[in-house]
């Protein structure tokens, strides 16, 4: 495997101790103002995290917003869908079988998924659509349970799938489905050993509402959002890049990278420029630039040093 | 009498203020922060079905009154306006909210991607029907009214391909009202005239007894 270097600033060196503390408290006031919203159920329990590096500084999008405006097809294809369907998703228990290629296959169960070193980490999230948001994800670096396993060297990829339980997922159910099921996705095994990418379990200082992927999901912030597997039940490591759903279902529009990237259009719209979600108001959204791999560039750049990004879309 | 006639015409301004009801309701609870998410997207996107509505209503009135005898006639009008000022209302919102003025970006877009590019078109050709929508036009043009109004047949057919290809998965509806804008324009093209050589003949029929 390549061997590169990524510069890992601390949380402390981007944002001083007390913005940190400050935008937490921003954090709680924004949950305490919101207690009555669609699919986030008693069952959320506070999580204890410690703060992580590569942390912005920038706002964080609304909890409302971050709960009810969401792709998750598996409870259908509108945004407020996932929100307004996902009452009957059970999350707990749950377990995450990881085997394939590895030395020690695995299968965790939601104690030991939560038992890693949870790490606060508010990254930006870019959707494939143009627009994007701040979340603050509570999580843990992939790579942490990748060493539990011991890949072998053979392994080049992990291969990730979605739950598959179309009595409590309506979308998975009916004449009309817009993917085929089980939601996959896939990372080459240096994008998964990245610090960047993590295993969210919980986002707004709890436990992970349905809408937004219960009990656990993938967040690889340099990609765009599909990437960011839901409600993820297996992972496999593998010799050959496996191919994610919607590389299947529209090649030409969606491929097995994904990196955020405004030089490259999606064929139905231009990806120079993205709407964040929550500033600007009705009247004047806050369109802005995007940012080459969303503005993870210094830190996972180099990972793909001479490949043509262009045709790797 | 009278009273009947003040109705007739009060009903027609009637379709007029219901029918701007979904776009001024959206407006309300998107201006004040009641739509959660992108909320310039989802007021593009209901502009975009409401116009859709409004076209397949406009085309129903027909076909209604040649199967079912039922003359919505007097509306058609009104519902053809309000499908040109939807779209109208569409486009607005995708040039100023959504894109900023950003007119670089718009051209591109138009030029370069298919959906775009059709949905364009469709509005282009809808202009002029709009600008015939009056009374004077219709006595003015005489049959070349008419002629120039088939041209709502290709812009329902631009205007559902265009949701077809707008959207990232198939689901039901944009099938839907594709299927019905195919059914609308069928009727016109393979089956009315036969119905209507039928009904003639039933007439004479019934009338010879
Ligand atoms: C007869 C004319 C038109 C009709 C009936 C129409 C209707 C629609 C409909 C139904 C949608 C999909 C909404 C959804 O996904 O729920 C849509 C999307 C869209 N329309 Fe139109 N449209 C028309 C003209 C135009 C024009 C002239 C433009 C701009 C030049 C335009 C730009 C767009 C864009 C950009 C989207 C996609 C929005 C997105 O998902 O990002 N449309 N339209």
């Amino acid at each position: 495997m390549a061997v590169y270097r990524y510069p890992s600033p601390l949380g402390s060196e981007i944002t001083s101790e007390g913005a940190y503390l400050n935008r937490r408290s921003l954090i709680a006031g924004a949950l305490a103002s919101i207690p009555l919203l669609h699919g986030v159920e008693a069952s959320a329990e506070t999580l204890k995290s410690k703060p992580g590096p590569f942390s912005t500084d920038e706002t964080p999008t609304s909890f409302m917003d971050v709960t009810n405006y969401n792709n998750f097809y598996e409870f259908g294809s509108g945004k407020s869908d996932p929100a307004s369907n996902s009452g009957d998703f059970r999350p707990e228990p749950w377990t995450l079988e990881v085997g394939g290629l590895v030395a020690k296959p695995k299968t965790f169960d939601l104690d030991e998924l939560r038992g890693f070193d949870l790490e606060d980490r508010l990254y930006r999230m870019r959707c494939v659509e143009a627009w994007s948001m701040v979340i603050p994800w509570i999580g843990f670096p992939l790579s942490a349970l990748l060493d539990q396993v011991e890949p072998l060297g053979s392994a080049k990829y992990v291969a990730f799938e979605t739950v598959v339980r179309p009595e409590e997922m309506g979308g998975q159910r009916g004449l009309f489905q817009p993917l085929p099921w089980p939601y996959v996705e896939g990372l080459r095994l240096d994008e998964a050993r990245h610090p960047l990418a993590i295993l969210a379990v919980g986002l707004y200082g709890q436990t992970l509402p349905n809408q937004n992927g219960a009990p656990v999901r993938l967040v690889v912030p340099w990609k765009y959002g599909f990437k960011g597997i839901k409600s993820i039940v297996k992972m496999t490591l593998v010799e050959e890049q496996p191919v994610s759903s919607w590389e299947r279902l529209q090649p030409s529009e969606y491929g097995f990278y994904a990196n955020v990237n405004p030089a490259v259009d999606h064929p139905r719209w231009s990806q120079a420029t993205e709407i964040r979600i929550g500033e600007g108001g009705f009247l004047s959204p806050g369109r802005r630039e995007t940012l080459p791999f969303n503005g993870y560039a210094e830190q996972v750049a180099s990972i793909y040093d001479g490949m043509d990004l262009a045709a790797n879309y | 009498m009278i009273a009947s006639r003040v109705w007739r015409s009060a009903s027609v301004w009637l379709v007029y203020v219901v029918g701007f009801v979904p776009a001024a309701w959206y407006f309300y609870l998107g201006a004040t922060g009641q739509i959660p998410g992108n909320a310039v997207k989802v007021f593009e996107h209901l502009l975009g079905v409401w116009a859709l509505r409004f076209l397949l209503v406009t085309l129903a009135v027909t076909p209604i009154r040649d199967l079912f005898g039922i003359n919505l006639i007097r509306y058609r009008r009104a519902l053809g306006l309000l499908a040109f000022w939807y779209v109208v209302m569409h486009f607005s919102t995708y040039m100023i909210l959504d894109q900023a003025l950003n007119f670089q970006v718009i051209v591109n877009d138009i030029a370069k991607r298919p959906f775009i590019t059709i949905g364009m078109a469709s509005f282009a050709l809808l202009i002029p029907l709009a600008i015939t929508s009056n009374s004077w036009s219709i006595r003015k043009l005489g049959s070349r009214w008419n002629s120039l109004h088939k041209l709502s047949y290709v812009i329902i057919l631009g205007g559902a391909l265009h949701y077809l290809m707008a959207v990232r998965v198939i689901t039901p509806e944009p099938a839907i009202y594709m299927a019905i804008a195919a059914v609308l324009v069928g009727y016109r093209l393979f089956f009315r005239s036969r119905v209507l050589a039928w009904r003639k003949q039933r007439r004479a029929v019934a009338m010879a007894r």
